[in-house]
């Protein structure tokens, strides 16, 4: 043992060998990623599958005895030349919409007011964002309590600021206000949200620019259009496509704060689906209208996914 | 005087910046004030108008919302011996007794279970997936990460229906297994995504050096990888378990009473001639307060929660 080779030898650790013992990368790759892809398989695609499948069906889940028959194309046709799914379309539309102008502005501007700054910023912030954290159908019922024309809160503030007596309108009731009602309610918990992805587009802009821009002695109008504004529209992208896909989808808020109600008025998608699948049990109908949302939802994700590349790129 | 800067904002401007966000802050949080306000106000306190700003706290909501109470004779109700707790004394003073427990516990307890349940399941599999996508060459790798997020944009209601029929037909329907593999399901694309990003900001170099000290891969993973992602693991748990706490679409139509969690529960609690706002407003300030502390320890991580890790700052 007193040879010197054999001691260099001894001495060398051995990471190759020990490296073989393990398992190889790829295996080890392998074992981690298929439990997620198997309970996706599982628990989302699967269903989908199925919900395809059940489209093409006159399938009732609550009447398991009866014979499925093959109805080719007639649920999607059907859906899509029934009045009522437009009607529900343009409900969903008319939140979407409003609900992403209100959230937009006033996020927005939030954020270029905490951007001054100003001490205590950080705290207000994080008193800000609280609503979005929250369980959307408990914010939606206890809405209702604010919402109520006689001892609510809401009008109650209403009547305060404006004069017009509390009594004298119901924000859930009839009279075309429950449609605002619901985007009031968004508005109210999803704008923190636009807000904080603002704050972040903000605060991405270097400083070194205005201070050109400053050298340049462009106006500070001209500076928030041609700086401010074209820096932050990536961010405010993500935000609206976010809003967009999950408000398409809304369901839990909107369900306990009107259910649809009065009538049809914010029968919002969603809602409606659930009525048809769960209320009304026609299972075939449903699936194939389901079907027709998630394509809807799948493009917008799409395009998100895009834009949410050109934003990491960054 | 200090040096002057383009980019400092003027005094004057803070102080107005600050006076409109304090104004915002106020109005916004205004009704969650208002909800926690209510469970400490009598049942007439709660309706009475104009709304009452000052009012004598009543824990009478928090009975209410743990108990079923009757009214009984009156005949019986003056042969009533005093009563022994301080709770019997409030659902007294209502002309009441309390006739039993309420169902808000066992709700509560099921929302715990599911909640923590399917959190650690979905960090132990989103851990494992994650690092895998951030350090391996995975085939199709892109495809299969814009997979896993598509499977978030699917409307609760449009894979409800099979799952209702597959859950029917496994046993699972309104068990808290079948939650919690649900909910897994859900949350496990957040996870991923999230993790991914943490576990990328570790310089790969640690491992690295672990693997020539004669580590296998797996302990490097171990012993290197997950000390030094733990806050980013913490962070994502929170966000999981927020989730969800919060879901309603599939508690609602796959739960009915075993393993029903609160939020289906909480709108449907009543009192005697209409909702029991004390006890709603009790129950869901109970609900949410955990939410609102976890907010505030999670500020930090917070955009990158709600963006998919997509906006870092």
């Amino acid at each position: 043992m007193t040879n010197p080779i054999d001691i260099a030898a001894k001495a060398t650790p051995a990471p190759v060998a020990r490296r073989v013992r393990g398992l190889s990368d790829r295996a080890i790759a392998w074992i981690f990623v298929t439990p997620t892809i198997f309970l996706l398989l599982a628990i989302n695609i699967f269903p989908l599958i199925w919900t395809v499948r059940l489209s093409f069906t006159n399938y009732a889940a609550n009447r398991p005895g009866r014979e499925v028959e093959w109805v080719g194309l007639r649920n999607y046709t059907r859906i899509l030349t029934d009045a009522g799914t437009w009607e529900n379309m343009q409900t969903t539309a008319h939140f979407l919409i409003w609900t992403i102008v209100l959230q937009v502005v006033i996020g927005f501007t939030l954020a270029w007011l905490i951007n001054r700054k100003f001490k205590g910023n950080d705290l207000l912030t994080t008193l800000i964002v609280i609503p979005m954290m929250l369980s959307p159908a408990v914010v939606g019922n206890f809405w209702t309590f604010l919402y109520q024309p006689q001892i609510g809160l809401f009008n109650y503030v209403v009547e305060l600021v404006t004069g017009t007596p509390a009594s004298s309108f119901s924000m859930l009731g009839p009279g075309g206000l429950a449609k605002w009602s619901i985007i009031i309610v968004d508005t109210w918990m999803w704008t923190p949200f636009v807000m904080l992805i603002c704050l972040a587009g903000l605060r991405s802009i270097p400083d070194y620019i205005y201070e050109a821009a400053e050298v340049d002695r462009a106006s500070k109008w001209r500076q928030f259009w041609t700086i401010t504004v074209p820096m932050v529209l990536p961010f405010l992208m993500l935000a609206v496509l976010f809003r967009g896909i999950e408000n398409f989808k809304m369901f839990d808020m909107v369900v306990l704060l009107t259910g649809g109600g009065p009538g049809n008025e914010t029968l919002l998608a969603s809602i409606d689906l659930k009525r048809e699948a769960f209320e009304k049990w026609r299972t075939g109908y449903s699936s194939a209208y389901a079907i027709i949302l998630f394509v809807t939802v799948f493009g917008l994700a799409s395009i998100y996914v895009k834009a949410l590349n050109k934003v990491k790129e960054r | 005087m200090s040096a002057y800067s383009v980019t400092e904002p003027t005094r004057s401007s803070k102080w107005f910046a600050g006076l409109l966000v304090v104004a915002y802050t106020i109005i916004t949080l205004l009704p969650l004030v208002w909800i926690i306000a209510t469970g400490f106000k009598s049942g007439p306190d709660s309706i009475s108008y104009p709304p009452k700003v000052v009012f004598e706290p009543s824990l009478e909501g928090y009975v209410n919302l743990f108990t079923t109470r009757t009214r009984i004779a009156s005949d019986d109700f003056a042969a009533l011996p005093p009563p022994e707790t301080w709770y019997d004394q409030i659902v007294r003073d209502t002309g009441m007794v309390i006739a039993g427990q309420s169902r808000f516990g066992e709700r509560f307890m099921n929302s715990v279970i599911i909640g923590f349940g399917s959190t650690f399941l979905s960090i132990f599999l989103g851990t494992l997936a994650a690092y895998a996508f951030s350090r391996f060459k995975v085939p199709l790798k892109d495809d299969l990460l814009f997979f896993i997020l598509s499977t978030r944009m699917m409307p609760p209601i449009a894979v409800a229906i099979p799952i209702y029929l597959m859950y029917r037909e496994l046993g699972l329907s309104d068990t808290h297994l079948g939650m919690i593999l649900l909910y897994t399901a859900v949350n496990i694309s957040l996870a991923v995504w999230l993790l991914k990003g943490f576990i990328d900001e570790i310089p790969r170099e640690y491992e690295e050096a672990a693997l020539i000290d004669g580590y296998t891969r797996f302990q490097a993973f171990r012993k290197v990888v997950l000390p030094q992602a733990a806050t980013g693991i913490a962070s994502t748990a929170i966000f999981c378990l927020i989730f969800a706490w919060n879901e309603y679409a599939f508690a609602v139509l796959l739960t009915s009473g075993n393993a029903q969690t609160a939020p289906p529960f909480i709108p449907t609690i009543i009192g005697v001639g209409g909702q029991d706002w004390p006890a709603v407003a009790a129950g869901a300030t109970l609900f949410l307060l955990p939410v609102m502390i976890f907010t505030i320890l999670l500020r930090k991580h917070l955009l990158r929660g709600i963006t998919f890790g997509a906006v870092r700052k």
